[in-house]
């Protein structure tokens, strides 16, 4: 049942024995131990798991691996991180856009996907861009006020 | 020498605990120790730690590095900052020195839930009082090394200085590598609010580096060698026993490595996750299993509420409250019901644990590492000085979900395969179905005014299934518990202060106020703010229609019986900051105002909704939300604005559409598509207004907002359409 799997992540082609039929989502978590994606559904309905495929903001809790591996896979570990933050990631931490922080995942990779292609997004494009993702803890106004001000770092 | 000595073999013992244990403690990090935890051989048993000593809760280091121990736990919240703004700010050394160590079985006390936004009120003080008592030992140590009164030091950042000499020693180096021992006698000067320079500020979490950058910071990203995952087959509904688990269907799956079976309790264990979850699709298709039917449904559920009327509990009596409101003028009474509402965490539950050695090890998301201790002792008959749990955080919570329950399952499957770390993690549809709901609710309100609309008397009736059914030791609450071949028998808790929670109006008129216990159909129990949110929504949306009845402004008529300059505050400083009076006067416009003090002894908490109704389409808007909250001294105002405006969110969510569905067969809320919450265009924008009292002690925040927000909102619709919704979620 397992086969070889070539996955293109973060800059780097990784062989996996897996089965191909596994969601990317399994396979970045664990067996690439990465953090950011996570699980939240498993039914595209959340966005907690959301990863760049070719620079656009994709879940992965239902892609199999078999498909995933045609495409350029960047999570949030390949956005930034200590210091070289994306700007996304400065805002938030700046504005310290989160509580409990599991949806951050989605927010970022999502803000970041639109800002790729619109350096000045409304109020509105911010909220349809982050449709997908779902924030109980109700941290959304301070999400849609640091992508603005990562998007006008960014237009600085 | 002061007393940070001590001779009993005990404390000798633990002191050595200490020594060795001092790096892991120290360079505590929320990846690394989870991790250690067992490679090291850390102790199982609660440690010895009186909660009045010092070290309890505060320690410091050689290198004058300060831990802080907590029993409450990080539950997105935020508190490990205010906590450790606290001791920071007592001890007059920088937030840079300071670590913390959130709730663990063999390191912190046992500070029972983390829950009822109490953790500043109790662990908060305690870590202050331990703080202040620190530095007043190491002062006192320091006089003698630096020859001058402790009347003639100065601290600054750890390092304590002789004025009059200019000469100085450090905390660390006047410890030395030794803890400080000795009592907290709540002797020690506290400092005076009005020289502080961290508390009260609006200190950043740094924890939002690691969760912005995808670092491991929930329980979900724990990783160990020799990990095993597993998932739990649930039953269908309620009460479902297996009949049937064809064992063979799972042949020539991969990486089986136990089928774990215990009277209805399944639970798959695999070498890898998917494995696990592709298992666990092929046991739900062919079990068979013995399904009693739920009922009643809604809304017969309210009818059968409402009929028992047979073993109502007083709450507040007051024989005046019957005759003057069938005296009055105008009398008037109204029923509200609120459904079964859901936490949702966007993190389905998820547990590791390790049974080795005879020792069990459970790492778990749970608000009470020592109830679930001591619960998991019942369910597996061992000592609790065998079991070991810590607290890792998962994402928000907002009350008791399934994280108690995911442990249970981890740690019964851990004693199945023994040696090896057994991660569980629930699917959405376990988190959507199994948790336990917020209590289906019934309200009923009666009220009379004078001729010339004075509030007379208010009287409120409230039917509604328990709002507190935590483990606390008896494994029945363990939904595995109750699955087993010898199951565990459920009893819930038999205090009810959870339903009438805020039940009491604050406003200054006779009041009678009767309780109506209900067993319904649904598990239930504490959702974020327990009963306060239906009570206040009844209480708030009544209150509103009185003063419309009274022909008087809403914001004015609950000034008006409000005899409390500090709850007059926060709804005056909405009524400047609004624009109140000029916007209420407009008809149409969509405006609506509710108050309420949590508890009645917590925050004080008034808000304003705006609403957009579309009237052909029979559709609202929620425009802004604008809060005022006031919690006493804030520890750290930017977490009470984030809190408070998380809270008014979730409850904007609660309040316009959600409502847990089910039927005979079970539950239907089986997922997001299902159970609908706020997505971001549907967001209100928000704005917090924080009133400080550095003055006052320091009241619990973070549940404060639920009940005014859905009030608010009721009363905004009404102001737009003329319409009084009274049931939620608010559908026009
Ligand atoms: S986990 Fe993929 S969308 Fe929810
Ligand atoms: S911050 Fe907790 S889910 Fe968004």
């Amino acid at each position: 049942m397992e086969k070889t799997v070539v996955l293109n992540v973060n800059g780097k082609a990784w062989s996996l024995n897996i089965d191909p039929e596994m969601p990317l989502l399994y396979a970045l978590r664990n067996n690439l131990q990465l953090n950011g994606p996570k699980y939240g559904c498993g039914l595209h309905q959340c966005g907690n798991c959301m990863v760049l495929m070719d620079g656009k903001a994709q879940p992965s809790c239902m892609m199999p691996c078999a498909a995933a591996a045609a495409h350029t896979i960047t999570t949030l570990e390949g956005i930034g991180s200590g210091s070289s933050l994306h700007p996304v990631q400065k805002a938030i931490i700046e504005e310290q856009a989160a509580q409990c922080g599991y949806c951050l995942n989605g927010v970022i990779i999502c803000a970041k996907a639109l800002l790729e292609e619109n350096k000045h997004p409304s109020d509105a494009e911010i909220r349809e861009a982050l449709q997908r993702v779902l924030c109980r803890c109700g941290t959304h106004t301070r999400f849609i006020s640091a992508i603005k001000k990562a998007a006008a770092a960014n237009a600085g | 020498m002061p007393a940070h000595h001590s001779n009993q073999p005990a404390n000798q013992g633990r002191r050595n605990f200490l020594k060795n244990t001092g790096q892991l403690l120290i360079g505590f990090s929320l990846t690394q120790a989870p991790f250690a935890v067992h490679a090291e051989g850390m102790p199982f048993a609660t440690p010895r730690v009186e909660e009045d000593s010092i070290n309890a809760w505060i320690r410091i280091d050689a290198e004058g590095n300060v831990t802080v121990l907590t029993g409450k736990t990080e539950l997105g919240q935020g508190i490990k900052t205010a906590l450790m703004q606290m001791a920071a700010e007592e001890l007059d050394v920088n937030m840079k020195r300071i670590r913390i160590i959130i709730a663990d079985t063999g390191q912190t006390s046992d500070e029972r839930y983390t829950a009822g936004s109490a953790s500043i009120e109790g662990s908060g003080r305690a870590i202050r009082m331990a703080a202040a008592e620190a530095r007043k030992r190491l002062l006192d140590m320091a006089a003698g090394k630096l020859n001058a009164p402790v009347s003639g030091l100065t601290v600054k950042d750890g390092i304590i200085t002789a004025t009059a000499t200019g000469q100085s020693i450090s905390y660390g180096a006047l410890l030395n590598g030794k803890s400080i021992e000795g009592e907290v006698t709540g002797k020690a000067p506290l400092k005076d609010p009005s020289t502080y320079t961290l508390v009260g500020t609006a200190y950043p979490r740094e924890d939002i580096v690691a969760m912005a950058t995808g670092q491991p910071v929930y329980v979900q990203d724990l990783r160990m060698p020799g990990m095993l995952h597993a998932r739990i087959l649930r039953p269908p509904v309620y009460g479902a026993t297996l009949t049937a688990l064809p064992e063979n269907k799972l042949t020539g799956l991969a990486g089986i490595i136990k089928l774990v079976r215990n009277g209805s309790f399944v639970g798959i264990v695999a070498q890898e996750e998917y494995q696990a979850v592709k298992a666990l699709r092929v046991l739900q298709q062919s079990a068979t299993w013995n399904k009693p039917p739920l009922q009643p449904m809604l809304p017969e559920l309210f009818n059968k509420m409402a009929a028992q009327t047979d073993n109502g509990e007083i709450v507040e009596k007051n024989d005046s409250v019957d005759p003057a409101i069938a005296a009055a003028a105008v009398q008037h009474e109204a029923v509200y019901k609120r459904p079964y509402q859901m936490h949702g965490s966007m993190g389905p539950s998820c547990a590791m644990a390790q049974w080795k050695d005879d020792q069990l090890m459970v790492w778990s998301h749970t608000q009470g590492v020592y109830p679930l201790r001591s619960t998991l002792a019942d369910l597996l008959s061992i000592p609790e000085s065998k079991i070991r749990v810590m607290a890792v955080p998962g994402a928000g919570c907002y009350g008791h979900n399934g994280a108690d329950d995911v442990g249970a399952d981890a740690a019964l499957l851990a004693m199945a395969v023994p040696g090896k770390p057994v991660r569980v993690q629930w699917m959405r549809e376990d988190e959507h179905t199994w948790e336990p709901y917020g209590s289906a609710m019934l309200l009923r309100l009666k009220g009379g005014l004078d001729a010339q609309g004075n509030l007379l008397a208010l009287k409120t009736e409230l039917w509604s299934d328990t709002h507190i059914a935590r483990p606390g030791g008896r494994a029945g609450h363990f939904i595995a518990g109750r699955d087993l071949e010898k199951p565990f028998t459920f009893s819930p808790g038999r205090f009810s202060g959870g339903s009438y929670r805020n039940a009491v109006p604050l406003y200054n008129t006779p009041r009678q106020v009767i309780l109506y216990n209900y067993k319904g159909p649904l598990r239930t129990s504490a959702l974020r703010s327990l009963g306060a949110y239906a009570n206040i929504f009844a209480l708030e949306s009544f209150i509103d229609e009185l003063a419309h009845k009274a022909g008087k402004d809403p914001a004015a008529f609950r000034m008006q019986y409000l005899n409390d300059d500090r709850a007059k505050a926060v709804i005056q400083l909405l009524i400047d900051k609004t624009n109140w009076k000029e916007r209420i006067s407009k008809k149409g416009a969509g405006l609506g105002i509710a108050f309420a003090q949590y508890k009645n002894e917590a925050a004080y908490f008034a808000i304003v909704a705006e609403v957009q109704v579309d009237k052909t389409a029979r559709q609202y808007r929620l425009v802004k939300l604008t809060g005022a909250i006031e919690a006493g001294q804030a520890i750290n105002i930017d977490g009470i604005k984030n809190q408070t405006a998380g809270g008014m969110i979730q409850s904007a969510s609660w309040t316009m559409l959600e409502s847990v569905r089910y039927n005979a067969t079970g539950i239907q809320s089986r997922n997001w598509d299902t159970y609908p919450i706020l997505r971001f265009n549907a967001v209100p924008d928000t704005e917090v207004f924080v009133i400080n009292r550095p003055e006052l002690p320091p009241l619990g925040a973070g549940e404060a907002a639920q009940g005014p927000v859905a009030a608010a909102i009721a009363n905004a619709i009404f102001h737009a359409t003329g319409t009084r919704l009274r049931e939620l979620p608010l559908k026009l």
